[in-house]
């Protein structure tokens, strides 16, 4: 291939070191005003009554919005605005004015009065018999409803204090005999453990902007994803998606939080048509994003593992209780237990599970969401088998690695390919593993130096989206897609797939992206890890689409079968005599004379009404390429990682140092060697900070947060990371890609995280925490053999 | 050998624990008429309200090397100056209040928060921001340069600070150890983790000087 596996300089790099790539907050229409949030100060009330009136007759006040105008949610769906918050900083109403100082002037002129209700922090607390209840409808958000499930007094009563009760679940699976599994095993463990909740931290709030211009709503707005997101936002707004532009053509970071429409997008919108039209600008502050920029759920979980004698992993029981936040959350709980089943390839297994609703910030999917806080917890764990029976670490990790053939979870679903084994063998051999594990526990002082790895897994493809691909009467190409632009690249690295099929050269291709009035294909959502594998199909599609008609065009105007032509060097010819041919440019002309499918005039059914709105706008521009994915198969395609660590931990201070790490990917074919360096590193990064330090802090007595800054909720800085790390992939081809490649970015996290995790209970000696954050006054405590800070099921700890 | 300390503990004890206690000292800077330069780590907010009694709003900024008259009111923070009056938004606010580093543009070539200075506190001096780099003909600093060829950006909100945090470096230690670039951008997060790929970046700068 001459463009898939080689670096390439992104369009939009420049605009991103010159400064003047455009967030949604850069933009500054005329006669623009500032809107500003009132959001709630406790975290469960009702709205009795709100007086706005002294706030309206500031001079400069332009309006208000109150949660009765906008477009309902049903529960337990998160409201654009409510008069029912379910944690503080929950958006009540929004006040419009000529600046954004007025705005927050006028905002403390506005008097509410609100009305206590009951709250919870703590999942297992509202499971308790008579424990209160995060909603008033319920304390249980499963499928989209709320339901009221209280654990009984002989749950909590028959097992010791400190161990997760095996109570009611909303959702379990399991596959093979389970019981019979731990009765046959040669050691069995049995372990509570907690994860922590965290805020995603994108380093650009989610402001937003909008106006209406000619019945067409114009957001400009932070968004991991181009397309997928309209006709979401589209409903929050109320009109139907082809009224909205939605532009968002750079994110400053999302991390699944920004993967989807989120409500408040809906806020300028709907104040802008309230106010004539006029543009409207919600700048969200650090603060407020802390509260409405989504959070990682957390786990209170237990975990039995049944072990045969060699370290196979024969049985496994795993249940989950989700700190859920009061609103629909994600599912993050039911993908750690098919990260359980696909990374350590239980024999038998058994998935309980159960979200429950707390009073804390809406959660939603974070980088990894549920395989990283599993692997976290069980990645230790397996070093504590490995210690208990006598296999080294990566041993253990090879024996229960799953392979292509494997199929995994309740329904025994398939994988397209595997090759965790591999990545472990490559990362063990480049990083030096054996010989540096050689030398865990070695003291130098009071520090002492420990060599781990950690394991883990995303799904990473969806299939059957949609590509459009233009090639112009000037002989360009024009790749369009609704890939977002969350620093991953993959918008190029996809679209050159389509440059690929069609042997253009790249420069003379156009990514064409980050505004929906640009016409964009119905793409699936920048998330889950999966635009590497969705996306190469799509633009595979679209571009065989495009050289089949390049074909059918010269076939008609120079004689002969199709079968008789073929592409190369921008032109289609006759593979006989290549003197027979048209050019790119010359074929567009064609292709709009002849018009119906061949310049999308007339275009296929199956497609979105999203694509297909898109190819009318590009209709009689070119030789039109428009084609869902129908590359078939139906397996998971799983995107696998492994991660090699080496620290030095001060048992003084309980500091460490990460003196080295590695990031093994088993991501199919590399397309863009460069970004994938720099997932794995990054994922890495963000990864120590999921293991070391980061995690909400709630006052259990008020329901108040205690870290909303950076400071206090610590996304690792320069300072927190090794300053150099090293990369690799297996570079084993997916068979369900037409070139080979599947996701990658978020197992890169999980397995640094937990190779962290393993690497500080090495350095102290065995396996120590069933719980993340390790901090350092954990680790001062364990290595001075006191008792911890925390109970084993205490959640949102300082 | 000297190079910018880091920048991010030494905001520890400014930095405000609540909005109502941020605007409440704003309303004093308002009050008061004053500017006071000593403070401006904790000010910081949007332009408007009450004018303030007794100061000239309009200034004389030398901003990327040119003269430029703002009406800036007395509570106005430098990054607000920027974006909202002179509209250079390559100048992003991560946090607005001096933990991130986003806003971070050159003051008489010393890297700054421009979310924690009063516009009105630093008259009469240089200010540098991203959109200064870039030569008239298009060339690019080294820094931005390296930048693209190391492929630093992941998602870039962050990039325009590190620039310049990287470029204030460069001009005190042309020739720094890839440990004091570390902790000379170590004011400026980065949540997509790229610190490897600016590390790179500007290593990549200082060699290129060295072998010049």
């Amino acid at each position: 291939m001459d463009l898939i596996g080689k670096n390439f300089t992104p369009p939009d790099v420049r605009a991103k070191v010159t400064g003047s790539a455009k967030y949604s907050e850069d933009f500054r229409p005329e006669g623009m005003l500032f809107c500003k949030l009132l959001t709630s100060t406790m975290p469960h009330a009702r709205v009795l009554s709100v007086d706005a009136s002294e706030a309206l007759a500031m001079p400069g006040v332009e309006g208000i919005l109150r949660a009765s105008e906008v477009p309902p949610s049903p529960a337990p769906q998160d409201p654009i605005l409510t008069d029912e918050p379910m944690f503080v900083g929950d958006p009540i109403l929004a006040i419009a004015a000529v600046d954004e100082a007025t705005a927050a002037d006028a905002l403390e002129k506005i008097r509410v009065e609100y009305e206590p209700l009951e709250f919870t922090v703590d999942p297992l607390e509202s499971l308790y018999p008579g424990g209160k209840n995060a909603r008033t409808d319920g304390n249980v958000g499963n499928a989209g409803r709320v339901e009221n499930i209280k654990w009984t007094a002989q749950d909590f009563a028959s097992v010791p204090e400190g161990q997760l009760p095996f109570g009611r679940a909303t959702s379990e699976w399991s596959y093979g005999d389970v019981d019979a599994a731990f009765a046959a095993a040669d050691l069995v463990l049995d372990e509570t453990f907690v994860t922590q909740g965290i805020s995603h931290n994108s380093m650009e709030p989610r402001s937003c902007m909008a106006y209406w211009q000619n019945g067409k709503c114009y957001l400009h707005t932070s968004s991991q994803s181009g397309s997928f997101p309209i006709p979401t936002a589209a409903r929050y707004i109320g009109i139907p998606p082809e009224e909205l532009v939605f532009i968002a053509e750079f994110c400053g970071g999302g991390f699944g939080s920004k993967g989807g429409a989120y409500p408040i997008q809906a806020v300028p919108a709907l104040l802008s048509k309230k106010l004539n039209n006029r543009p409207v600008m919600l700048r969200i502050t650090r603060h407020e994003e802390f509260f409405i920029g989504s959070a990682r759920h957390g786990f209170q979980g237990r975990i039995r593992m049944g072990f045969r004698r060699d370290g196979k992993l024969t049985a496994a029981d795993l249940f989950v209780v989700q700190e859920h936040g009061p609103y629909a959350g994600f599912n993050d709980y039911q993908s750690a237990a098919e990260a359980v089943s696909i990374v350590y390839t239980p024999t038998t297994m058994r998935f309980r599970g159960i979200p429950v609703m707390t009073n804390t910030p809406p959660r939603g999917p974070q980088r990894g969401p549920g395989q990283n806080q599993i692997a976290m917890a069980v990645e230790p764990l397996i070093d504590k088998a490995a210690r208990q029976l006598g296999v080294d670490a990566l041993e253990i990790r090879r024996i229960n690695a799953p392979d292509s053939n494997w199929r995994y979870g309740g329904q025994q679903g398939g994988l397209t390919s595997a090759y965790l084994r591999e990545a472990l063998e490559k990362g063990a051999a480049a990083f030096n593993y054996a010989a540096r594990a050689a030398r865990n526990g070695e003291r130098n002082g009071s520090k002492v130096r420990a060599t781990a790895i950690g394991q883990a897994y995303h799904s990473a493809g969806f299939r059957g989206l949609d590509g459009l691909v233009v090639i112009t009467p000037e002989g360009k190409l024009n790749i369009h897609t609704g890939v977002g632009n969350l620093g991953t690249y993959s918008h190029t690295s996809t679209a050159r797939v389509a440059a690929e099929v069609l042997k253009m050269t790249w420069e003379n291709c156009e990514v064409v992206r980050g505004d929906s009035s640009r016409h964009l294909p119905w793409n699936m959502g920048q998330f889950g890890s999966n635009t590497s594998f969705t996306m190469t199909r799509s633009n595979w599609a679209a571009a065989e689409d495009a050289r089949h008609k390049l074909l059918e065009i010269a076939a008609t105007d120079l004689g002969g079968d199709v079968s008789e032509y073929e592409i190369g060097g921008e032109r289609v010819f006759k593979r006989e005599n290549p003197e027979q041919f048209l050019t790119y440019a010359q074929a567009a002309r064609r292709a709009i004379e002849l018009g119906g499918k061949y310049d999308a005039h007339e275009v296929a059914n199956e497609l979105n009404p999203l694509t297909k709105t898109s190819a009318a706008g590009v209709a009689g521009t070119g030789l039109v390429g428009v084609a869902q994915d129908r590359l078939g198969g139906t397996s998971n395609v799983p995107a696998l990682a492994a991660g090699f660590i080496e620290i030095e931990l001060d048992v003084e201070t309980g500091k460490y140092q990460i003196l080295d790490y590695m990031g093994v990917a088993d991501c199919g074919t590399v397309m863009h060697p460069q970004g994938l360096d720099t997932q794995i590193k990054g994922g890495a990064v963000m990864g120590f900070g999921l293991a070391g330090y980061e995690r909400h802090i709630f006052d259990p007595q008020n329901g108040l947060p205690g870290n909303i800054n950076f400071l206090g909720a610590k996304p690792p800085s320069y300072l927190d990371v090794p300053p150099q790390m090293t990369t690799a992939a297996v570079e084993l081809e997916d068979p369900d890609n037409p070139i080979g490649a599947k996701g990658i970015g978020e197992p890169v996290q999980g397995c640094a995280a937990a190779a962290l995790l393993c690497a500080i209970s090495t350095a102290l000696g065995g396996h120590v925490f069933n719980r993340a954050p390790v901090l350092p006054d954990m680790i001062v405590n364990a290595a001075a053999g006191r008792t911890p800070s925390h109970k084993p099921l205490q959640v949102n700890t300082a | 050998m000297t190079h910018p300390e880091p920048k991010y503990d030494s905001f520890v004890a400014t930095v405000a624990s609540a909005k109502a206690t941020r605007r409440q000292f704003i309303k004093g800077v308002i009050a008061s008429g004053a500017a006071v330069s000593g403070a401006a780590y904790l000010a910081g907010c949007s332009g408007g309200g009450a004018g303030g009694a007794g100061v000239e709003r309009m200034l004389m900024l030398t901003v990327n090397g040119m003269q430029r008259t703002v009406d800036v009111l007395p509570n106005e923070t430098l990054a607000m100056t920027l974006r909202y009056k002179l509209n250079l938004t390559g100048t992003k606010l991560g946090c607005d209040r001096g933990e991130c580093g986003a806003c971070t543009v050159l003051v008489d070539d010393v890297p700054s928060y421009s979310c924690s200075m009063l516009t009105h506190a630093i008259r009469g001096r240089s200010i540098t921001t991203i959109e200064g780099l870039e030569q008239p003909d298009g060339t690019l600093h080294p820094v931005q340069q390296a930048m693209i060829d190391e492929l630093g950006p992941q998602c870039g909100f962050c990039t325009p600070g590190q620039v310049m945090s990287a470029v204030g470096l460069l001009k005190v230690n042309a020739n720094p150890t890839r440990d004091q670039v570390r902790h000379a951008l170590s004011g400026n997060l980065c949540r997509c983790g790229a610190y490897d790929n600016y590390l790179n970046s500007v290593m990549r700068v200082a060699q290129m000087a060295q072998g010049a």
